[in-house]
Parts: structure tokens; C-alpha cells; sequence
């Protein structure tokens, strides 16, 4: 076996075990020098991308792949781990490793006035390694542990700025309904585990008999994972975290979000797929539930979004109205899954789904990104006090016009592709629907021309005369983000493909992931 | 490679910056038969405010919050609701999270 075979036999492993040891090396490391400390931050994320494409290089066409951590003997199931990494799971790796990867690069300049960066950077690859190990495992106590170290690694990144009141309490609020949440998931866990004896994925569903307690179990797993990821009335954690954490730890914050919608695929689609799919009135019912709370999402991200004067807090309220459309994806994923006649509808709307999750993190991502240079410049963060900024900052302006027309839908961006692929798909069960999601989003194109009048064009105010465009760091970072928004608006048939298609069909191919994978049981890695 | 098949129809981004491209030079062209009288450093390049004077470029920069005020106050009403919910408490988050729950444990435990 030759040593690429090698590596990609163990990436899986190694995708979490890099930005996990590279977590608890960093504070050594600071002791020697920032730079080097930047550097090994940077070439660990690098290297932890490397596995990632190694290993999507074999899942992508040759379907998943399961790693066993632990015994190898299937007759002693309680004393291993299983990491299953299937389209859906290397696609968000992929999402995961770019956003961590330009947070990283970004922070370099950003962050280098503030103290007690060793900490920041240790959380920063221990958010990361939880993002991955959540999204590459197979095993549903394993994603509580994932899920946990997430929070408080999230917590902790939001409460950085620990000198502005603020993000404490953010961090508290966003530390008080997570704890809850993962409450809730671990009762749901040990529901599902009383019941079949198993915690893994696979083999969950392939047993999963549709019980009270299932129905229970699913009901805490889709509410807290969507309380995670945002969804309305309960993503008020959101702004306040989104809007008080760093920015460069926001993008990473992010990612953790979009694990969370991850898990909320996975148990529609996975864990209870082979049931959605025999008893169809259940999969309506849940699919309807959520495209009323997904488009409930937009409208009040939207609306909300459109009164904010802090910068960070609107493109907060317009990351709400974002994961509100992923959720109009899922729902009619759910409400056509179990009809025959309307297998391509739910296959389009899973691709419009899946497609914006990179989308939106990149789209949302970059405004972020903007929204900190605005702020490391002027220091800055009310729109009522901005003014004429782009003729000091030349290069920002241009990347928030491209991230205004991303998040806006607007063509050629690449918004504009996942959104055409939900609006088709919603417009098929329900017009009106598509057409309210529409207009919501020709409010945030709005919204963005608002921030973008208030904060770029008008005269140069006298207070900003010294400000000067952002190092160079900042620039690389913005750009590396606005580079894949537009190659990804201009060639979104060689994304959906690619990555995107892979994805939604390992959903909706439920029985070949269980087949693929609990065969592989007895055969080691 | 660059059109995207989305079911029942397709989005081509090449034919879109084609048309936009086209649209512009067409633009160019039209701005090209202009007359071209501008002067600058004259009193053509003065705004006239009806006989008002003008007030100095830092103080007539549209601030945030004035933009889209006409929408915002004739949906006052919606913002009066939207601002009782969010009130920012963590208790409030959590009792959300709730009600959340017990509506879909209803709907889900009705089918």
C-alpha cells in the first residue's frame, strides 16, 4: 500500500486529530514566538485541508467510508467508535476546513493588538476539531460530545472581547440555551439507545421502528439542532453571539452553526429516512413544520435585519434569514420524500439545500470579514456613524459589493444558484411560499444597499481623513472568500456536481449509507 | 460546465454577464451622445436647493437609520411585536425553545 492509499485510509482520523493536537500545542508554541505561533496555526488548518480533499477524493466516488476506532471484533460493539463518512459528511468538512482555514489567516493581523492570543488560537483549532469530528462520526453519543465541545469552545470565542461587557453576556446567553439544548439531545440519545440497544447512525435506522419514543426523540433532535442552527423564535442567541464574538471567530462560529444544520439533515434523512419514506404522512407533517418555521425564519431575519444600525448585528439578522431558506430546502425535501411522483422536486430541493449551506457560510462569512476590517479601522461598529469609507478603503468596498450581491441572491453569485434551486423546488408544493421567499430576498439586497450607502458612499467624514485600508491578511482573507463566491456563481454545475449532488444523494440514498456501512462492521477499517 | 439544469429550466451565468456586458456597452454609447458642456471648477457643479443654502457635504450624509424610514413606520406595527419578543432575556430565549417544543411535539404526536 502505497503512502497516499495510507493517508487516505486514516484521514478520517487525522481530519480531527490535526487541529486537535495542533489545539493543545499551541500554547508551547506561543512561548516560543507569535510568528511561529501564526504560522503553525495556519500550517496545521492547511494540513488538516489536505486530508480533507484526500478523503473526498476517495468518498466522493466511491461512496462512504468507515473508520473504527477501537475494537475491530463487532461482537463487542460498546468498546469502539465509528467515524462514517459519507458526501454529506465531507462536504460539510470541506465547508468547515475553508472557513476555519480564512479565519485563521484573517486573524493574523486582525487580532494582533489583543492579548491572550495562545488561548484564542487553542480555541480556535478545538472549534474546528469539534466542527469535524461532529460531521465525520458515525456514532450518535459521539455527536453529543462533538456538539458539547463546540458550545463551550464557541462560548469561550464569544466571550474573547471579555473587556466589552456585552460579549459576556452573549456568551452567557449563548452558553444557557446550549447546555439546555444538549440536554435535550442526550435525552434523546438515551431514548433511542433504551429502546435498540445501539448508538450508531446506521444501525439506528435500520432498526428504527417509528415508536412514541422515537417520535419524542426526533422532536428533541430537530428542535435543539434547529435552535442551534437559528431557526425561529429561537434565534435570539444568535445576533447577540454573532455580533459580540471577534469577527474572525464568528466565521468559525459559523461553521459550527452549519454543523448543527448537518445534524438536522441527518436525522431527517438518515436516522429517520427509511420511516419518513414507508409512512409519508409523517414526513409531511414534520416537513411542513419546518418549511412554516424555514420561511417564518426569513421573513423575521429579514424584517429585523432591516431596523439594526450595528453593522455586525444586521448581517446577524441576515445569517437568520439565510438558514431560514436552507430550512425551505429540508422541509420540502420531507413533505415530497415519501411521494413517488415528486422525486425530482425533493432531489432539487436537497440540492438547493445542501448547495447554500457553502453559500451561505461563504456569502455571510465574507459580509463578517467586512464588517471587522470596518471596524479595525475605524473602530466603529454603528452604521449612524460611518460614512464615505470607500474612498480610504478601496479594496473592502469592493468586497462587500460582492458579498452584498452574494447574500442578496443576486446573479451571477453564487446565492443566486442555490436560491433558483429552492425557489423551484418550494414553488412546486406551494407558489406563494417560493414567492414570499423571494421578495424577502429583494429586501436583503435592499438592506445591504442601505449598509453600503451608509457605511461606503456620501462624502469622507472628517473624523475617518487618517483611515487607512486593512493589512494585507485581512485583504487575502476577504479575498480568498470573494474569489470562491464568484467562481462558484459563475461554474455552479461543476459545485453541484461535484460536492453538492454527492451530498444530497448520500441523504436521499438512506438505505445504501446503512447497507454500505453495517456490512463494513465486521470488516475492520 | 457553466449552465446550471435546475428541473425545469436551466441558469446560464455566461449568457447573464453576456447580456449585462452588451447592456452597458449600449450604455456607453447612448452616454456618448451627450453634450458635453460640463465645466468643472464652475457654478455648474453647484447644487441648486431652491434658493437654500447648502449645508456642508459631512452634515447632508444620509445616516443609517433615516434610510427606509417611510417602511418602517408604516410597519410599525409588526416592529411593535418583534421588539416585545426580542427583549434579550436568556429566560425568554429558553421559554421559546419550549413552546417551540411543545408545538411540534403536538403536531408530530397528532400524525
Amino acid at each position: 500500500m502505497n503512502i497516499l492509499n495510507l493517508l487516505i485510509q486514516h484521514s478520517p482520523a487525522l481530519i480531527v486529530a490535526v487541529p486537535l493536537f495542533g489545539a493543545f500545542l499551541t500554547p508551547l508554541i506561543s512561548r516560543v514566538n507569535e510568528k511561529v505561533r501564526n504560522i503553525f496555526a495556519i500550517f496545521v488548518l492547511a494540513l488538516t485541508g489536505v486530508f480533507v480533499l484526500l478523503l473526498s477524493s476517495d468518498v466522493i466516488p466511491n461512496g462512504p467510508r468507515v473508520y473504527i476506532f477501537g475494537a475491530k471484533d463487532h461482537t463487542i460493539p460498546v468498546l469502539r467508535i465509528l467515524f462514517e463518512v459519507d458526501g454529506m459528511s465531507i462536504f460539510m468538512a470541506i465547508v468547515s476546513v475553508i472557513l476555519a482555514l480564512v479565519a485563521v489567516i484573517y486573524s493574523w493581523s486582525f487580532m494582533k493588538e489583543n492579548s491572550g492570543l495562545d488561548k484564542y488560537y487553542t480555541l480556535l483549532l478545538l472549534l474546528t476539531a469539534s466542527m469535524l469530528g461532529l460531521e465525520l462520526t458515525g456514532d450518535i453519543f459521539n455527536f453529543f460530545v462533538f456538539l458539547e465541545i463546540t458550545c463551550i469552545s464557541s462560548c469561550a470565542l464569544i466571550a474573547f472581547w471579555v473587556h466589552e461587557g456585552e460579549a459576556v453576556e452573549a456568551a452567557f446567553k449563548y452558553i444557557v440555551v446550549s447546555a439546555i439544548g444538549a440536554l435535550f439531545v442526550l435525552f434523546a440519545i438515551a431514548l433511542l439507545y433504551g429502546q435498540y440497544d445501539a448508538l450508531n447512525i446506521a444501525t439506528l435506522a435500520s432498526v428504527i421502528q417509528y415508536t412514541f419514543l422515537d417520535k419524542i426523540a426526533l422532536v428533541l433532535l430537530v428542535v435543539v439542532l434547529g435552535m442551534k442552527a437559528g431557526l425561529v423564535p429561537m434565534h435570539m442567541w444568535l445576533p447577540d453571539s454573532y455580533g459580540r464574538a471577534p469577527p474572525s471567530a464568528t466565521i468559525i462560529i459559523i461553521g459550527a452553526t452549519q454543523a448543527s444544520l448537518y445534524g438536522v439533515f441527518r436525522v431527517c434523512f438518515t436516522l429517520y429516512g427509511g420511516i419518513f419514506r414507508d409512512m409519508t404522512l409523517s414526513s409531511v407533517s414534520v416537513g411542513w413544520i419546518i418549511v412554516i418555521l424555514g420561511l417564518i425564519t426569513v421573513l423575521v431575519g429579514v424584517i429585523m435585519a432591516l431596523i439594526q444600525i450595528d453593522f455586525r448585528r444586521l448581517i446577524a439578522y441576515s445569517a437568520v434569514a439565510e438558514i431560514g431558506y436552507i430550512f425551505l430546502g429540508i422541509g420540502v425535501g420531507l413533505v415530497v420524500l415519501g411521494d413517488p411522483t415528486m422525486l425530482d422536486v425533493g432531489k432539487t430541493a436537497m440540492q438547493g439545500g445542501v448547495f447554500h449551506i457553502i453559500n451561505d457560510a461563504l456569502d455571510v462569512s465574507l459580509l463578517f470579514l467586512v464588517a471587522g476590517a470596518v471596524y479595525y479601522a475605524t473602530k466603529e461598529n454603528s452604521l449612524n456613524r460611518m460614512g464615505g469609507l470607500a474612498r480610504n478603503m478601496k479594496y473592502t468596498t469592493v468586497f462587500f459589493l460582492i458579498g452584498l450581491l452574494a447574500v442578496a441572491g443576486m446573479p451571477p453569485m453564487n446565492g443566486f444558484a442555490s436560491k433558483l434551486l429552492i425557489y423551484e423546488s418550494v414553488y412546486r408544493i406551494n407558489p406563494i411560499l417560493s414567492i414570499i421567499a423571494i421578495l424577502c430576498s429583494i429586501l436583503l439586497l435592499a438592506i445591504f444597499v442601505k449598509v453600503f450607502h451608509s457605511a461606503f458612499l456620501g462624502p469622507k467624514l472628517p473624523r475617518f481623513k487618517d483611515v487607512k485600508e486593512v493589512p494585507k491578511s485581512m485583504l487575502l482573507a476577504m479575498g480568498v472568500i470573494a474569489s470562491l463566491i464568484i467562481i462558484f456563481g459563475i461554474f455552479p454545475q461543476i459545485v453541484l456536481s461535484n460536492i453538492v449532488q454527492p451530498a444530497a444523494d448520500s441523504l436521499l440514498n438512506y438505505g445504501d449509507y446503512i447497507r454500505q456501512i453495517v456490512s463494513s462492521f465486521s470488516g475492520g477499517m | 460546465m457553466f449552465t446550471l439544469e435546475t428541473g425545469s429550466g436551466f441558469w446560464s451565468p455566461i449568457i447573464w454577464i453576456s447580456v449585462i456586458v452588451i447592456a452597458f456597452l449600449i450604455m456607453y454609447i447612448l452616454r456618448g451622445f451627450g453634450k458635453k458642456e460640463y465645466k468643472e471648477e464652475t457654478e455648474q457643479v453647484k447644487s441648486f436647493l431652491s434658493g437654500n443654502p447648502e449645508y456642508e457635504k459631512e452634515e447632508m450624509h444620509i445616516k443609517g437609520s433615516n434610510i427606509y424610514w417611510g417602511f418602517t413606520e408604516s410597519l410599525k406595527w409588526v416592529y411593535n411585536i418583534l421588539r416585545k419578543i426580542h427583549t434579550g432575556n436568556a429566560s425568554d430565549y429558553v421559554l421559546w425553545f419550549v413552546v417551540v417544543m411543545a408545538v411540534v411535539f403536538i403536531f408530530v404526536g397528532l400524525m
